[in-house]
């Protein structure tokens, strides 16, 4: 139960932020595609601490966030239907979709309920033989081997009343999609944490290979990611670009393999719907044929009204880089934590409530 | 199994009465509930204070208490933190139809424990037992009044310039606690609830500083949903320094595991209390002689500054606003 205080220690702190600051002789731009790493780096004033040369932008990494709102749509009609019961992680129930949400969906009497692991999920159906049981399986490569897992626990115990509605989504052909867009310019990404524990370093090479941009893995620590930094600062200043990882103690370059394997037997790669990016090839995850029976999209067929985004709502361009949540002009304003309009307001892991609940007093436009 | 509590136990008839007299009477006895009349009479003359709560935790047994001592306790903190003696609670239950008898028998034996620690007695009560799934498992409303000596003048609205902001222990304990229990959350941890009456606590600090400007108990949103309350209340800026604020090492893991920030957890044994700075170090003696405020520190100040809201100085040294808590408190999902 340690090694907290550590990563969080002052003169540390202080050693790597002047570090940085002799390496960087040009203004870099980071992205940090981790909602993860967001929230840490507003929570310690790390952008303050940071010298002026360096720049630094949110990715699109909440799993909420990136939800597409036909998607997420889907979730709310699936939670209408007769003797059904949904299972979401807690974030996902309070996102507004085009026409209504989970939560107003369970107001309105169905029964939706909030998981914090897939197997609850799994336990659930186990519990009501009567009712058919599914999973909102969001997230990145860190929630699909749980949900996986969750499959397989169902087809060992022969639980037929359960099934996953797949929504899971691949980092690295976002960040791919990001770079070729040509919308932002970086010149290196914080690399995810947990993404990584599971898919390890490997499958970022083409970021410094294909787009002269340094990558460097993160812990989500203060330490780990001015440790991060001042790695991205040096790898720029020398442009010797390549990936690292500063975060040894959780990330191995080969990653997970185990949890890879249970990922790759239940799910295979299709394109996936982002919000904010729109279809990317290649980025998501679906339930392959052995496993179909478990497949919500497949078992539960709904018709859908066409999507429709909330006016004024800019969480497409927080999630691309494009923009920030403070040049939203409904952020603090119309949308906040209370009355969030769009997802990034919303999840724990968002952009737009990490500038909201952490905001500098001179620049707050919170309560 | 064993016996359980059936729908006719609320009935109002003979199984009510000896629910009320085999598994409440034995153990709160005292002369004004055992008249078992309409109402309890008392005297009391001079300034009282009057609060009610309801409490609805699940699980209802956690490490450290239960939702019995928990409602003593949460009812007194709340007349203790405006300066009052608590002297009366009634205790009203609503008792979910199958909930076993020997468990209820536990809880009101930890209402008699947690009663005789504060002080008080529970005058009194009531109860009702609904169908299954219309409550879960128990209920309980307690109610109390207490009377404040002269001279003692605490409100969250008296907070001023230059105050000092004391908090009496470690944060978090108690949602964290009770976090470790939750279905589909449960993760092993030698960490009990800090569930405590504080009104002891209270009348000590009283004796060396009798005009102690606020005290309030940071229960559910934490300490920095308590600090933005009396901050808007007093009209006036609060700054505090994230490295003085006591934290378990035990919490500190579980926040960093699940994501969240130790300053919006509940906490249920724990108070601020903001005091003219003469007094500080007074105050912060005194409550550091009493086991419940063994921890305490002096975290902050109040400041013209960012009138309504409160700042904190980092660990690395930057100061963010610290926000109230929005939603509910969620483990983070990746």
């Amino acid at each position: 139960m340690k090694f907290i205080d550590e990563y969080q220690d002052n003169k540390l702190a202080k050693g790597l932020v002047y570090k940085i600051a002799q390496y960087s002789t040009k203004t870099i731009t980071l992205m940090e595609f981790c909602g993860g790493h967001t929230h840490a780096i507003l929570r310690y004033g790390i952008r303050r601490l940071v010298p002026k040369t360096v720049e630094m932008k949110s990715g699109p990494g909440c799993p909420v966030c990136v939800t597409a709102t036909a998607d997420l749509d889907k979730a709310i009609a699936l939670a209408h239907l007769p003797d059904v019961i949904i299972t979401t992680f807690g974030d996902m129930i309070r996102v507004p979709g085009s026409y209504s949400s989970l939560q107003q969906a369970k107001a309105e009497g169905a029964d939706v309920r909030i998981v914090y692991s897939t197997i609850d999920a799994v336990e659930i159906a186990k519990a009501n033989p009567g009712k058919s049981v599914i999973f909102i399986g969001i997230g990145f490569e860190t929630t699909a081997p749980t949900i996986a897992a969750s499959i397989l626990k169902a087809q060992r115990e022969k639980i037929e009343n359960f099934s996953v509605l797949p929504l899971n989504k691949l980092t690295p052909p976002v960040i791919k999609a990001l770079l070729d867009s040509g919308e932002i310019k970086l010149d290196g990404i914080i690399g995810p944490g947990h993404v990584s524990v599971i898919i390890g370093s490997h499958l970022y090479e083409f970021i410094p290979r294909d787009y002269g941009v340094a990558c460097v893995i993160s812990g989500f620590e203060p330490i780990d990611i001015l440790l991060c930094i001042d790695k991205l600062a040096e790898q720029i200043e020398k442009s010797e670009h390549k990936v690292e990882i500063a975060y040894s103690r959780g990330v191995k370059p080969e990653g997970n393999v185990k949890a890879r394997q249970l990922m790759e037997d239940v799910f295979e790669v299709g394109d996936a719907n982002w919000r904010g990016i729109g279809i990317v090839p290649q980025s998501g995850l679906k339930v392959r044929g052995k496993y179909e029976r478990f497949d919500a999209d497949k078992a539960f067929p709904v018709r859908l009204k066409p999507p429709r985004e909330p006016k004024g709502c800019r969480c497409g361009d927080i999630i691309r880089g494009v923009a920030t949540p403070p040049e939203c002009k409904l952020f603090g304003e119309v949308c906040t934590p209370q009355n969030p309009v769009g997802p990034c307001m919303v999840s724990s892991e968002g952009a737009c409530a990490a500038y909201y609940q952490y905001g500098t007093h001179e620049n707050s436009q919170g309560t | 199994m064993g016996e359980s509590i059936l729908l006719a136990h609320g009935s109002g008839g003979k199984l009510s009465h000896e629910l009320v007299e085999k598994k409440f009477l034995p153990f709160l006895a005292n002369p004004a509930l055992n008249k078992l009349d309409d109402s309890a009479v008392f005297e009391a003359s001079g300034r009282l204070a009057f609060t009610t709560d309801s409490y609805v935790v699940n699980p209802i047994f956690f490490p450290g208490g239960d939702i019995g001592k928990l409602a003593v306790c949460g009812t007194v903190n709340d007349l203790a933190m405006n300066g009052a003696r608590p002297l009366y609670l009634s205790l009203s239950a609503i008792i979910e139809e199958g909930f076993l008898l020997s468990e209820l028998e536990q809880i009101v034996q930890s209402v008699k424990k947690a009663a005789e620690e504060a002080e008080v007695s529970i005058i009194a009560g009531d109860t009702k037992v609904v169908n299954r799934g219309q409550a879960d498992k128990l209920f309980i409303t307690t109610s109390g009044v207490g009377i404040i000596s002269p001279g003692v003048d605490i409100s969250g609205a008296n907070a001023r310039v230059g105050d000092k902001v004391l908090l009496s222990g470690t944060i978090g304990d108690h949602g964290i606690a009770i976090m470790s229990q939750r279905e589909g959350l449960k993760f092993f941890m030698a960490l009990e609830s800090d569930c405590a009456p504080l009104n002891k606590l209270v009348s000590q600090i009283l004796e060396v500083s009798p005009s102690v400007h606020c005290l309030r108990d940071p229960t559910r949103g934490g300490l920095a949903t308590t600090l933005n309350e009396l901050a808007w209340q007093s009209k006036v800026g609060i700054v505090i320094e994230e490295a003085k604020i006591p934290v378990r090492e035990e919490v500190k893991a579980a926040c960093e595991l699940l994501g969240l920030d130790p300053i919006y957890v509940a906490n249920e044994g724990k108070m601020v209390t903001i005091v003219d700075p003469a007094d500080a170090n007074k105050v912060l003696a005194r409550m550091k002689e009493n086991n419940y405020g063994r921890d305490a520190a002096i975290i902050g100040e109040v400041t013209d500054e960012h009138p309504g809201k409160v700042v904190m100085k980092t660990k690395l040294g930057p100061s963010r606003i610290v926000d109230m808590l929005s939603g509910e408190l969620l483990p983070r999902i990746c």
